[in-house]
């Protein structure tokens, strides 16, 4: 970690967005973290994501778990607002959070420990009212907070600092979002933000639980040799199923993207993404065959990356409950807790 | 683009724009260190190794290095160098028994310099200490050159100008006032070794107009600088004119106002920012409620009943033509009326005790053939420096030729080629304490420059003498050291250690760093995370890195020097490592190409 915290200067020639800000208003406060870690570059990519989206910080939720990758939202949009949950339960935090403030940006960013050990249930069940949110796993292989246990997403094989083997198989979170039924499942790497951040603003947009697994390296207890979540092993063994451009609702498509070779899926709010496939007959919209493709590869040994699954059509958690277009938040409070006679009279119907 | 090589002396120089702009390449980050621990005696030594006057310069120098300086590009407004040099110089202890041993036994060479001013008394005060005879002729009943006779003592007080020569003069100088040189030719008959010729730009320029020689009202500005400066002239009229842009001008019309000034006018044929003098020249001169006129381009004195009574100008336009030379278009005639006009038009190179058959050539311009390197002129014993060998210029361009002239003089009195000079080089050591210790301040301050407290504007006025400012404060320059950025602590990176983990790109307060694949110098400029479109300021770029390939590029640009990158990166392939600008004088010379460096104390 550093003691020095980043010092805000305006420098001449500063990029700012449509709205007059610099990238660096939308960081956070100084990273607690391990210098190194592959966390803090993907709160990089969000506060780049978030600054190229243009989105205003007051219109953005943060949700996490506890882990250190659960700190991260503390390290981007210090102005956004946030909810730091208890270990594996932020899903159910952002859940009613959600439910009243619909028209928020919320975004969860949880750990590996927190989504696949400990919070795996309220994950799935997060995926399964397909609660309108990015949920972010920065995946590390270990428990880094507590020093380095294997986490459920440990492979089979791979060393911990000290030699010690794990043997039991491991949660893929892909493959658990696309056998649960996710809408939008992605996988990106901390140290490739070319990548990383058109998944994210393409999940920011995504109407839906859009699931994006990082591969974020966790430099003081998996960073070592035998490691299958180190840098060096990531970039050895990295493979792109997709190649992905997030165009924003007012860019036209350009024709560089010829037809067979590239899918065009349209978000929520106008955005487009361009999906280039990597040559093969790749296809991010049949699930099935991406199940095949992702096993497959990994057979090999390979980490498949890019958005590797979508589906725009199906209906989130505020569709499916019919609920009002307004923010519950903004309805007033007689309007939304009619009594005791009209919770009498409710009852009434059921008997 | 090719791995940059970061060991080429030049390279990390440059990134100190402060010395790098510097002619003579004061350490202005490390005195400002100085200056910020208290250590002024060790701040004026440092400053007077490379600028040998720095008490003078800290009030007076035309500070090349302000408008370089990175804090400007940062936040609009320069750290205040010169200001701070004038602290040290204020405030430090006697150095007489820190400065070089003078050799009681001499060298046998004997060297002669013509003219008292900084540019001879630089190759004295270099030469002295290996054991020179040196022997300085001045016409003047008095040192210091322009420095004594041009620059008013409301800005440069005789006190300062003083001590620092008396300094060198003490060294055992064989100082000659009042004796002008009147034949070059006579004087290399006296056998000496070598001759520095350092008299300067002494003439000042004339404006031959209607009605100029019909008044005793017209004065040429330096001429009449001086003899306000050695109490021949007293007072001036209540309404005066300058005609020039230029610093002189500026002196002039300031000098008016202690005389007895009361309508004072400088008059310009440009428009401001084609203007000579300085900003800040410009800036007190206005303070002070002198009229700027521009675009008036004189045309004739107005003599009425045989008086001065006036000047008339062509008020004019100024466009561009298809060659892009500025032309200027007539609007109108006026005339303002005044009782002086000073001439401040510009200043002119003057040889008349040069004769042209003992060796030196002259140019078509009349001016002495003079190397740019060495300062030797077309005869090898003898050498210019300082306004003699260019033109006008300044005092610390004029040290710098002197160091050069010195380094020279003493290869050609040891028999040695005077081409054959020592490079310059560069030490490096880290500045790394502990795991979050650096051993400078590297923490960025957001503090606005501070402002020159000044004497009161009725008060200052009172004593051609009293001089304007006052000085920092211990307050001001408390803050003032800490808006340095440390340019000289470089960030200094190893390929081999990186794992492209992108901790030091996202840290970066300005976003310099990018890691990406390589490229052509235009096409990498435009890819990096923010454009680097300053072209002056150069990329570095490491070799390819061991995971990807790929590159590490840095804009030097705008890097605040913070060491957030070498503090944030797990593996200490950056680290802040302080760099020492290894410049040779001529008593290095001696030691030989391999020992310099090591004889050069590392920072
Ligand atoms: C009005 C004015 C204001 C200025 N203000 C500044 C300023 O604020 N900052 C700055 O950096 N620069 C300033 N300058 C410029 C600066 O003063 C000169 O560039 C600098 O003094 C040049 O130094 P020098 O040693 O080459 O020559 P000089 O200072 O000109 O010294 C030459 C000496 O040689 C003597 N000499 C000449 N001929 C002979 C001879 N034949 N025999 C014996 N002696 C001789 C002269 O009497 C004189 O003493 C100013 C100049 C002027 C005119
Ligand atoms: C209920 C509960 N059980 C256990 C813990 C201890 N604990 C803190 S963080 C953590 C694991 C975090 O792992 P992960 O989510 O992968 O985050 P990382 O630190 O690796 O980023 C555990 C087990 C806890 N804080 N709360
Ligand atoms: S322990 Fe690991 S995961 Fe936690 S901050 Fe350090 S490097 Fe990152
Ligand atoms: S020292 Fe490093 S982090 Fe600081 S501005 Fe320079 S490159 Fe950026
Ligand atoms: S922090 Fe260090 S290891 Fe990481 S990218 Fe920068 S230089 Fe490389
Ligand atoms: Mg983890």
């Amino acid at each position: 970690m550093t003691f020095i915290a980043k010092p805000k200067i305006s420098y001449a020639g500063q990029p700012k967005n449509a709205l007059g800000l610099s990238m660096h208003d939308y960081e956070g406060t100084i990273s607690t973290l391990c210098a190194g870690c592959g966390h803090d570059s993907i709160s990089a990519a969000l506060i780049q994501a978030f600054y190229e989206l243009e989105v205003a910080p007051h219109k953005v939720t943060k949700f996490s778990g506890i882990g250190c990758s659960s700190k991260t939202p503390a390290y981007f949009m210090s102005s956004a607002h946030g909810i730091n949950a208890v270990h594996g339960r932020m899903p159910a935090v952002a859940t009613g959070s959600n439910a009243v403030n619909k028209s928020l940006y919320c975004i969860g960013v949880s750990g590996d420990g927190d989504s696949l050990s400990i919070g795996l249930g309220q994950f799935a069940h997060a995926l399964r009212r397909n609660l309108n949110m990015l949920y972010i796993i920065e995946n590390n292989g270990v428990y880094g907070l507590t020093k380095g246990q294997f986490s459920a997403s440990a492979d089979v094989g791979t060393k911990a600092k000290k030699g010690e083997v794990n043997e039991q198989q491991p949660i893929d979170p892909v493959i658990t979002a696309l056998g649960l039924g996710g809408t939008f499942i992605a996988r990106g790497f901390s140290g490739d933000k070319e990548q990383l951040v058109p998944l994210i603003k393409a999940g920011l947009k995504h109407e839906g639980f859009a699931v994006l697994d990082v591969l974020s390296p966790c430099v003081t207890f998996n960073d070592h040799e035998d490691s299958t979540k180190s840098y060096a092993h990531t970039r050895q063994n990295f493979h792109r199923a997709t190649r992905l451009d997030f165009i924003p609702p007012a860019e036209p498509i350009s024709a560089q993207y010829e037809e067979g070779e590239s899918i065009c899926v349209n978000l929520h709010g106008g955005s487009n993404v361009m999906l280039r496939k990597a040559g093969q007959e790749y296809d991010p919209t049949d699930r099935a065959r991406a199940f095949a493709y992702i096993e497959q590869h990994q057979k090999r040994g390979e980490i498949v990356t890019g958005l590797l699954y979508v589906d725009a059509e199906r209906e989130d958690m505020h569709t499916l409950a019919n609920t009002i277009d307004e923010d519950l938040i903004d309805v007033a409070f007689e309007d939304l807790c009619p009594g005791s006679a009209a919770l009498a009279d409710l009852q009434e119907r059921f008997r | 683009m090719k791995p940059t090589d970061t060991l080429q002396p030049d390279y990390f120089h440059r990134v100190v724009d402060c010395q790098w702009a510097c002619p003579a390449h004061t350490d202005v980050p490390e005195y400002i260190r100085l200056i910020a621990q208290g250590r002024f005696t060790d701040a004026y030594l440092l400053n007077r190794a490379s600028n040998v006057f720095p008490g003078i310069l800290g009030r007076v120098c035309d500070r090349p290095c302000e408008p370089a300086c990175r804090r400007g590009r940062v936040d609009a407004k320069p750290v205040a160098i010169c200001r701070l040099k004038r602290v040290a110089a204020d405030h430090r202890d006697a150095i007489d028994d820190r400065l070089p041993e003078i050799p009681r036994r001499k060298n046998g060479k004997r060297v002669a310099l013509i003219g008292a001013g900084c540019a001879s008394l630089t190759v004295a005060n270099d030469l002295m200490p290996l054991g020179y005879e040196c022997v300085i002729f001045e016409s003047l009943a008095t040192t210091g050159g322009l420095m004594r006779s041009n620059i008013p003592s409301f800005r440069l007080p005789g006190r300062v100008i003083d001590d620092e020569i008396s300094t060198i003069i003490d060294f055992g100088v064989d100082l000659r006032l009042n004796t002008p040189v009147h034949s070059l030719k006579a004087l290399l008959d006296e056998g000496y070794d070598a001759v520095f010729i350092g008299t300067g730009a002494p003439s000042g320029r004339e404006l031959e107009l209607p009605g100029r020689h019909d008044t005793e009202n017209i004065h040429i500005g330096i001429t009449w600088l001086t003899s306000v400066a050695f109490g021949h002239v007293h007072s001036i009229g209540e309404r005066v004119l300058i005609i020039g842009g230029g610093n002189t001008a500026m002196d002039c019309c300031r000098t008016s106002l202690r005389l007895g000034g009361k309508d004072v006018k400088v008059v310009a044929r440009k428009p401001r920012h084609l203007l000579k003098a300085s900003d800040w020249e410009l800036e007190d001169a206005e303070e002070e409620h002198v009229e700027l006129l521009l675009n008036h381009s004189p045309e004739a004195y107005v003599i009425e009943n045989g008086r001065l009574a006036g000047m008339r100008f062509s008020r004019v336009e100024w466009h561009e033509d298809e060659s892009g030379r500025l032309r200027s278009k007539t609007l109108d005639e006026v005339v303002l009326p005044c009782d002086d006009v000073i001439l401040a038009v510009g200043q002119e190179n003057a040889f008349p005790f040069i004769e042209r058959d003992i060796g030196i050539e002259f140019d078509e311009w009349n001016m002495p053939v003079v190397d740019e390197t060495t300062f030797q002129s077309t005869r090898s014993d003898v050498f210019f420096g300082g306004d003699a060998a260019f033109g006008p210029k300044n005092i610390i361009w004029a040290v710098e030729h002197g160091h050069q002239a010195a380094i020279s003089i003493h290869k050609h009195c040891q028999g040695t080629s005077v081409r054959d000079r020592l490079p310059r080089g560069v030490n490096l050591s880290s500045r790394k304490m502990g795991i979050h210790e650096w051993s400078y301040s590297n923490d960025f301050s957001a503090l606005a420059r501070q402002a020159m407290p000044r004497v009161d504007l009725e008060k200052r006025f009172k004593e051609l003498e009293i001089e304007v400012e006052l000085g920092f404060t211990v307050e001001q320059t408390c803050e003032e050291v800490e808006r340095c950025l440390n340019c000289d602590v470089q960030t200094v990176f190893t390929d081999s250690l990186c794992i492209e983990c992108d901790a030091c790109v996202d840290v970066c307060p300005v976003d310099c760093l990018t890691i990406t694949h390589n490229g052509e110098e235009q096409d990498l400029r435009k890819r990096l995370r923010v454009a680097a479109l300053e072209i002056e300021q150069p990329l570095f770029v490491s070799g390819a890195l061991k995971q990807t390939g790929r590159v590490m590029v840095k804009d030097e640009n705008v890097c605040v020097h913070c060491g957030l990158c070498a503090e944030r990166c797990p593996t200490a392939a950056w680290d802040m490592q302080k760099s020492t600008i290894l410049i040779p004088y001529a008593s290095d010379e001696d030691a030989g190409t391999d020992s310099w460096k090591s004889l050069k104390k590392a920072g």
